[in-house]
């Protein structure tokens, strides 16, 4: 079926599709509609999910996090300051193996307060445990929703589907929705190894765990963590399959034949691809990277895409804070390390607190790599696009 | 005329409060407030959270600190023991104040610490489109609450008499110039001082509750609200669903940056 949706009403339809076990959850701008649509589907009957309406993001996560453990099938929504809020849960639940997921509108974190896109939030919380998969429209954000329950489940890992404030969340797009009956399928019904509702197996959940066992069981985490990336592909390539949309890791756009290329995530990589076409018909080679899963870190995919190009601009819209540049361009940096034919590197912050980017600055940035790559020289690393005072 | 113009700042209007809104009654009767007590405006700290009462500070011009949800009462503590000459006011809405900040809410006035509380309870989450707080009253209707709320509701006065607060009133939007007087109080208290200020939501409570207009809203709080003299003589069913206003509250008790104070010069002293 084809609708009109914003990326929040195209979220908000996949979990009913969904149809989890237990939804908790607190409001906050600009995902409150996910949740609050969501809330109407429960009022309506038309899921049987229970609905808990917190008094914070803290105790939202916390209900789904007992909720999982307990056997269910869970999700809530959040955004910015309620995934910090949410922080030290976000690290138990991870712990706890409890695969919930988290419909993500990406909003800057405060301060100074603001409510509109960068992806400060999301990426503050990278060393969570948390998978994270950046949707660049409604399209792939409703896609994604559902290929996440599943991954999530088969990792037991929790993970976050996330879509850039208002520019996704309240845009208004053309979406494919599959079929209410497809979904449950393709899901099936949640498997639980432990669950805290098996009275005839009884088990402790979250213990104390010093110098004994700890290591060994953050290890085992890791562990999962390492081994999350075939599922991903495994889940999206069934889906794919069945509902006839695929996607990959690492999106490459146009780059085979590319000299040099932008490297972004999130609804940047859609303005960035009309920049590409618009510069194909000027006979420039451009192309176009796109981490669409950021954690685990695609490294082997991302590896392949950047050494293709002479000179890759990584878009970042968060800064470390770290005087080291963006996350992207640090990780980038760091896998690009033991490469034998290394492309040239500048990062470009953006965007923050939602400054608009727009197709002719991406152009202007692919002219300034072009020049890079004739001259094999970066002048400057990192630069802050379109602030005042740069 | 009052002169209202000494105190905002003009340039960031137009304010973000929909038609009708009861927020702005309140800040009139604050800045009223703050002009009758004699306050200068340099000395004064405002300290919001999140929500729609928390958009106060950005309009007026004193020290104001806008921090993040639920979180106001525990920045102002920080800021009065760092401070304790400034003058600390807190706005705050219901949900600000007693779901996500309830903590920070009853231990400030179970430690007593010197500010005076705004709260603006209009009974739901009005910023993110009308969920239901702590206050929505048993039975009515939120976004999240269609059916009616099941949860019994929080008597926001209450809990601070409880948890220890030294001043503690209530009025509502239509009785303006009271909420003056007891903001004054409130502001000239040493302690915990708190104003319960009951504020139109027409948009987001009005209408699923089908209350009317925010003139209906302010009828309402006129014919019933009671005032605490006369509610201390009847009874209990003849109390409910009442509002009752004025002073709930007010006594003496050791204020928490005054012992700190002590503490420190006798720490000091014995260092010595």
């Amino acid at each position: 079926m084809i609708v009109a949706r914003t990326g929040n009403e195209a979220m908000a339809e996949a979990m009913r599709q969904i149809n989890p076990d237990v939804v908790a959850a607190y409001p906050i701008t600009p995902a409150t509609e996910v949740v609050q649509l969501f809330s109407s589907f429960v009022h309506d009957g038309l899921v049987d999910t229970e609905f808990v309406p917190a008094e914070s993001e803290h105790s939202a996560i916390s209900a789904c996090a007992g909720a999982a453990a307990a056997g269910a099938r869970v999700m809530t929504s959040t955004a910015s300051q309620g995934l910090a809020l949410m922080h030290e849960i976000l690290f138990i639940a991870a712990g706890l193996r409890a695969p919930i997921v988290i419909c993500l509108v990406n909003r800057s974190l405060s301060s100074p307060i603001n409510i509109h896109c960068d992806h400060s939030d999301t990426l503050a919380s990278r060393d969570a445990g948390w998978i994270q998969i950046y949707a660049e429209n409604a399209q792939e954000a409703y896609d994604t929703t559902i290929q996440a329950v599943k991954i999530a489940e088969e990792a037991l890992l929790p993970a976050l589907v996330t879509t850039d404030a208002f520019i996704i969340s309240h845009g208004m797009e053309r979406v494919e929705l599959v079929d209410d009956k497809a979904v449950p399928k393709f899901l099936g019904e949640r498997k639980v190894k432990h669950s805290l509702l098996d009275v005839d197996n009884p088990v402790t959940l979250g213990p104390l765990d010093l110098q004994d066992y700890f290591f060994e069981h953050k290890r085992s985490e890791i562990d999962a963590m390492n081994h999350v990336l075939p599922t991903i592909e495994k889940v999206q390539k069934e889906y794919g399959d069945k509902f006839g949309r695929y996607y990959s890791t690492v999106e490459e756009y146009k780059l085979d034949d590319a000299d040099v290329a932008i490297l972004a995530m999130g609804s940047t990589a859609g303005t960035a691809k009309v920049a590409v076409e618009r510069l194909r018909e000027q006979g420039k080679k451009v192309g176009l990277i796109r981490s669409r899963v950021y954690r685990p870190f695609p490294q082997t995919a991302m590896l392949k895409a950047m050494t293709k190009v002479k000179v890759v601009g990584i878009m970042d819209r968060a800064d470390t804070l770290s005087t080291l540049g963006g996350h992207l361009y640090t990780e980038c940096r760091s896998i690009l390390y033991d490469a034998d034919n290394r492309p040239l590197l500048k990062n470009y912050i953006y965007g923050l607190g939602g400054r608009d980017i727009s197709i002719e600055e991406i152009e202007a940035m692919y002219d300034e790599l072009l020049t890079i790559q004739k001259s094999g020289q970066v002048d400057k690393n990192i630069v802050y696009y379109g602030v005042r005072g740069e | 005329m009052f002169p209202y113009e000494h105190y905002l700042r003009y340039d960031k209007f137009p304010h973000i409060w929909c038609t009708g809104c009861g927020c702005g009654i309140v800040l009139k009767a604050m800045l009223r407030a703050i002009e009758r007590s004699k306050i200068s405006k340099n000395s004064i700290a405002l300290v919001s959270g999140i929500g729609c009462s928390s958009r106060t500070p950005g309009y007026v011009d004193f020290n104001t600190l806008h921090t993040t949800h639920g979180r106001a009462i525990a920045f102002a503590t920080g800021l009065k023991l760092a401070k304790p000459e400034l003058k600390i006011v807190v706005v705050s809405g219901d949900g600000d104040a007693t779901a996500i900040g309830g903590n920070h809410f009853i231990h400030a006035a179970r430690r007593n610490v010197d500010m005076t509380v705004i709260i603006y309870n209009n009974h739901i989450y009005g910023m993110t489109g009308g969920q239901a707080s702590p206050t929505t009253p048993l039975g009515n209707r939120a976004s999240t609450a269609p059916y009616g709320s099941i949860e019994p509701s929080f008597d926001i006065s209450g809990l601070a008499i409880a948890a220890g607060a030294s001043f503690v009133a209530r009025s509502t939007c239509y009785h303006a110039t009271q909420l003056d007087k007891l903001i004054t109080r409130g502001l000239l208290k040493r302690g915990f001082a708190l104003i319960e200020a009951l504020t139109p939501c027409p948009t987001y409570y009005a209408r699923p509750n089908r209350l009317g207009t925010s003139v209906d809203m302010l009828r309402w709080y006129k014919d019933n609200s009671i005032a605490v003299e006369r509610a201390r003589k009847m009874s209990e069913e003849e109390r409910r669903g009442k509002v009752i206003i004025g002073v709930l509250h007010d006594t003496e008790r050791t204020e928490f940056s005054d012992e700190y104070q002590k503490l420190i010069k006798k720490m000091k002293g014995k260092r010595r």
